[in-house]
């Protein structure tokens, strides 16, 4: 059956496929995606919390423990376990996390966030110099 | 009743998901099998549609007019309410998907007095519905857009930077995103006014609200995600790369927040070409949009016309009917002895 302004509304649903099948095409024979890996420390085996906690709540922490050292002054963090650690980025985070590149932005890049640490923070990379 | 009746089918939605991906432990189903079905329906659904409507003739030209037509040289035309050509009917078409012009021009009846204090009926400007809905739809859009940061790798640069003007206001870790707020809040006021105006209540049927309640759902669901269950963003990203480059892997791991809103997500996908949510393509196939008001220039024929039916004027049918027309006593241009 004959369709008519057929011309422009083909158009339009080729811009309309082309929109929707993009993240298809972008992907195309790209091989399987996988988590990136992470360069962890050598010689600390745990984190201030267990490894689930710090894979999806870091940020939480992190927020808190700012909120803790530089707006009420408190510098002594006790974890889930009892163990005591000063709150600093510099001297607790990054005594074993000394690679932004390695470690940081691996999975920041492919989950497009951008913290603002570095807004105020040395960048790790800094340290090793 | 009809919003209850909606909000009860959401909520057995978020329940299958609930049990199917959480108790249930189908997480591959959920992950992979509901949503691919779901998009294949969607995008060959829609382009059914599009083309079962194209296939349509419009039999008049009727494009609405809001404006000064084109007239006299020295009478000013509006050109964007009431245009005359191609060109000035595709900006038309632009500020309609763009701006919600006709929204804008939404009006409502209010009761005022004049000085007598007898009572005048009034229209009133009324922008609010214009506001909102403008809100909602891009919210919407680049929450749409921002997603693809789940969907691409390496996530293009265009992305990242919508994603950091979302969240520039750096509220909270992680950040929270100003659509989100704007999202909820042009939704809410959608629902709101046909919860609480009694005229808009009387006409909404489930198949208003339920797109409403499913979409509020589908924020909420993913807000819980990011600010409160904290699920694990690596391994979701896992997943959908794995449906775009259709390299499956078993999800692990995830929240079961996850497969409710992606369960969500899917049921909007497959309601979609079947609903009023396809006023998204729709509003390009709008005749009342779409068309120059060019009838008193242009002769427009109506496409079901049948070739075979030749035009008659009204000398031919007196021509033809003037014995009986004159034996009823009609009036005529021409009695029988002058025709003759």
């Amino acid at each position: 059956m004959k369709l008519y302004n057929g011309g422009k509304i083909i158009t339009g649903l080729v811009i309309f496929l082309g929109l929707f099948l993009t993240p298809l095409a972008y992907n195309a024979g790209k091989a399987a995606y996988s988590q990136p890996k992470l360069k962890m420390p050598v010689n600390e085996k745990e984190c201030v919390e267990s490894k689930d906690f710090m894979r999806t709540k870091h940020m939480q922490l992190l927020n808190e423990w700012r909120d803790s050292a530089l707006r009420n002054g408190k510098r002594v963090y006790v974890n889930s376990k009892g163990k005591e650690f000063e709150i600093s980025l510099q001297n607790t985070c990054m005594k074993c996390h000394t690679n932004k590149a390695e470690f940081c932005d691996k999975c920041h890049l492919d989950a497009s966030v951008t913290p603002y640490c570095w807004d105020c923070h040395i960048q790790p990379e800094g340290l090793k110099k | 009743m009809n919003a209850i009746y909606s909000l009860l089918l959401v909520l057995a939605l978020v329940v299958i998901a609930t049990l199917g991906a959480g108790a249930a432990k189908m997480q591959t189903i959920f992950a992979y099998c509901v949503p691919g079905t779901a998009f294949i329906i969607f995008v060959v659904g829609f382009v059914c549609k599009i083309i079962s409507w194209a296939k349509r003739p419009v039999p008049f030209r009727i494009p609405t007019t809001g404006g000064q037509q084109q007239s006299l040289d020295w009478i000013v035309q509006n050109k964007w309410d009431n245009p005359s050509t191609g060109p000035q009917t595709a900006m038309r078409m632009l500020l309609e998907v763009l701006a919600f012009r006709s929204l804008f021009r939404n009006t409502k009846v209010v009761l005022k007095h004049d000085e007598g204090k007898n009572p005048v009926v009034a229209y009133v400007s009324n922008k609010w519905l214009w506001l909102f809905a403008l809100l909602f739809h891009y919210s919407f859009l680049i929450i749409v857009v921002r997603h693809m940061r789940l969907f691409l790798q390496p996530v293009p640069q265009v992305i990242n930077a919508l994603e950091f003007m979302d969240g520039i206001l750096q509220i909270y870790a992680p950040v929270l995103y100003q659509t989100d707020m704007l999202i909820l809040a042009g939704a809410g006021f959608l629902l709101a006014r046909r919860l609480f105006d009694a005229k808009l209540r009387y006409i909404s049927l489930v198949n208003d609200y339920f797109p409403l309640i499913l979409i509020l759902a589908i924020a909420l669901s993913g807000m819980y995600m990011r600010y409160i269950a904290k699920v694990d963003v690596m391994a979701i990203k896992e997943v959908v790369m794995g449906l775009t480059t259709f390299h499956f892997k078993a999800p692990a791991g995830i929240d079961v927040s996850f497969y409710v809103h992606l369960f969500l997500v899917s049921t909007l996908l497959v309601y979609f070409p079947f609903s009023k949510l396809m006023h998204l393509g729709g509003v390009f196939l709008s005749p009342t949009r779409n068309m120059p008001n060019d009838t008193r220039m242009l002769h427009y024929e109506n496409p079901w016309n049948n070739p075979a039916i030749k035009p008659h004027s009204y000398e031919a049918y007196e021509d033809e009917f003037r014995e009986p027309m004159f034996e009823a006593g009609l009036p005529l241009e021409k009695n029988p002895e002058e025709a003759a």
